[in-house]
């Protein structure tokens, strides 16, 4: 049962309680690595975040759903300053968030990012596209980060294509590689913005896969996803929102038992009724 | 009426050409530089500096090549006795240089900038999200890609400095095509059609190639998404 959350809670999507109870101890939490307190922000007159407050642990894997427009997005921008805030303090690892400069790209290296179109660079070949930000930036020699690299696409699956260039690749292939991207920084938290939103239906699994066993390995991973399996099954904890406010956080089971909200209940009647 | 055989023979029509092409080789290494430190300077996240820029290339973008030249002459030459070099065509040739890259920096920033908008806007947010700074994201991200969307209208910019450089006359140099050109015509006002036809002939010669140079370029460096 605990090695296939997957089939056991499929098996018996009646039994909450237990399933509550697996959830809450499978998995010891460590400190507090992120945490939006009080984050607001305006588009012009449109308050597009209100008052958000967000921690996450580390080891924690954090999934936030929510209808289009909700700020689900926008949120996970913030984390790594590619949205600036308008009020409210965001703390990586403790540490504000730098407002620019060097402290920021600084605090950018920690925070990996993984985007809906994969934007992996597209005049450089898979390889090139993983070592660039090892090589530029923390330094590491030529040798040493094709090493590291080459284990990454390992470990994603895609070392075959290591000479290729991003056009040459399927889009889950290339998500792929963008997780292996962002990982090669050694990150201390992954974002991922709708990873599978773009993907052909049939590619969507691989790259849940790869995020799966992210999950599994402990990594702190804040996900915007509408993939309700991925949520039920990965997430320790899902955050819904809606019209910028989280309205809710709480373990996948309680969440999808038990839903405390009414737009909560309308959003899973939408998306679950068939 | 003189033969084309004899106008060819008793004038250095090649070496003009010669100048020609070394003028424009030398404002095509200065300008692409200035031009890169123009968009580079354009798109930086300095207000200042992005101003400075855009003054700068509204300024020569605007300016007649001549009114560039004969400024620089007697701005900096004449007054200011500024000179390159003791010796007079030397000095000129270098002046006239110095006004073609000015001038054609501009064109080349704003070709290159026009390819900067072929670059999607997640190619830089990837970039920073990886921790790198600015200049980073421009020169191993940005650029590379926008030189690559530009290489047509830097090969119309490198057309248009090529015959732009007879312009150069303006600047005193006097052994470059359109200098000879006049010459030619006031000593064989019978052969003008002639005079014109090795001229012109000569400018298409070196130009088509450029075209279609820039065609292929173009095609087979374009980045693939």
């Amino acid at each position: 049962m605990t090695d296939s959350p997957r089939t056991s809670s499929a098996n018996m999507p009646q039994t909450g309680s237990t399933t509550v109870q697996s959830a809450t101890t499978k998995k010891k939490l460590g400190p507090v690595l992120v945490q939006l307190q009080h984050v607001n922000k305006w588009y012009g007159d449109l308050h597009v975040l209100k008052d958000v407050n967000l921690t996450v642990r580390k080891g924690e894997v954090v999934v936030m759903l929510g209808p289009s427009g909700s700020g689900k997005s926008t949120t996970c921008r913030t984390i790594n300053r590619l949205e600036r805030i308008d009020s409210g303090t965001i703390l990586i690892d403790g540490k504000k968030l730098p407002q620019e400069g060097k402290a920021l790209q600084k605090l950018r290296q920690s925070v990996g990012m993984v985007f809906q179109s994969y934007n992996l660079f597209a005049h450089l070949t898979i390889l090139d596209n993983v070592t660039l930000a090892p090589r530029h930036v923390l330094h590491m020699p030529k040798d040493q980060a094709q090493k590291e690299a080459l284990e990454l696409l390992h470990r994603v699956g895609v070392d075959g294509q290591a000479q290729k260039y991003p056009a040459q690749l399927s889009g889950g292939q290339q998500q792929r590689v963008a997780i292996a991207r962002a990982l090669a920084m050694h990150p201390q938290v992954m974002l991922f913005d709708e990873p599978t939103s773009a993907l052909d239906p049939e590619m969507v699994g691989e790259v849940l896969n790869v995020m799966t066993d992210l999950a599994h390995q402990g990594m702190t991973m804040i996900c915007v996803t509408h993939e309700m399996g991925f949520a039920r099954h990965v997430a320790d904890r899902i955050v819904f929102m809606a019209d910028g406010r989280v309205l809710e956080s709480e373990s996948p089971e309680e969440f999808f038992e038990h839903p405390k909200t009414e737009r909560a209940r309308e959003f899973q009647s939408k998306i679950l009724g068939h | 009426m003189r033969s084309i055989g004899y106008l060819l023979t008793h004038y250095d029509v090649l070496g003009a050409f010669g100048v020609n092409l070394q003028l424009t080789a030398w404002s095509v290494l200065f300008s692409l530089v200035l031009g890169i430190i123009l968009v580079l300077l354009r798109i930086c996240p300095v207000r200042s500096l992005r101003l400075f820029a855009t003054g700068f290339v509204n300024l020569f973008q605007n300016l007649p090549l001549t009114i560039v030249m004969v400024f620089l002459l007697l701005g900096a030459f004449v007054q200011l006795r500024f000179q390159f070099s003791s010796n007079f065509s030397t000095n000129f040739f270098w002046f006239a240089v110095t006004g073609l890259s000015l001038y054609t920096s501009a064109f080349v920033c704003e070709s290159i900038r026009s390819g900067i908008n072929t670059v999607p806007l997640g190619q830089a947010e990837a970039a920073r999200s990886l921790g790198l700074g600015f200049f980073q994201s421009a020169t191993l991200v940005i650029l590379p890609q926008a030189v690559r969307g530009s290489v047509a209208p830097l090969g119309n910019t490198l057309i248009a400095l090529l015959k732009n450089s007879t312009v150069a006359s303006a600047a005193a140099v006097s052994t470059e095509t359109s200098s000879l050109m006049n010459t030619m015509i006031q000593y064989n006002a019978s052969s003008i059609v002639s005079v014109f036809l090795i001229f012109a002939l000569g400018y298409v010669i070196l130009i088509i190639p450029i075209g279609l140079l820039t065609t292929w370029l173009s095609n087979k460096l374009a980045v693939r998404r």
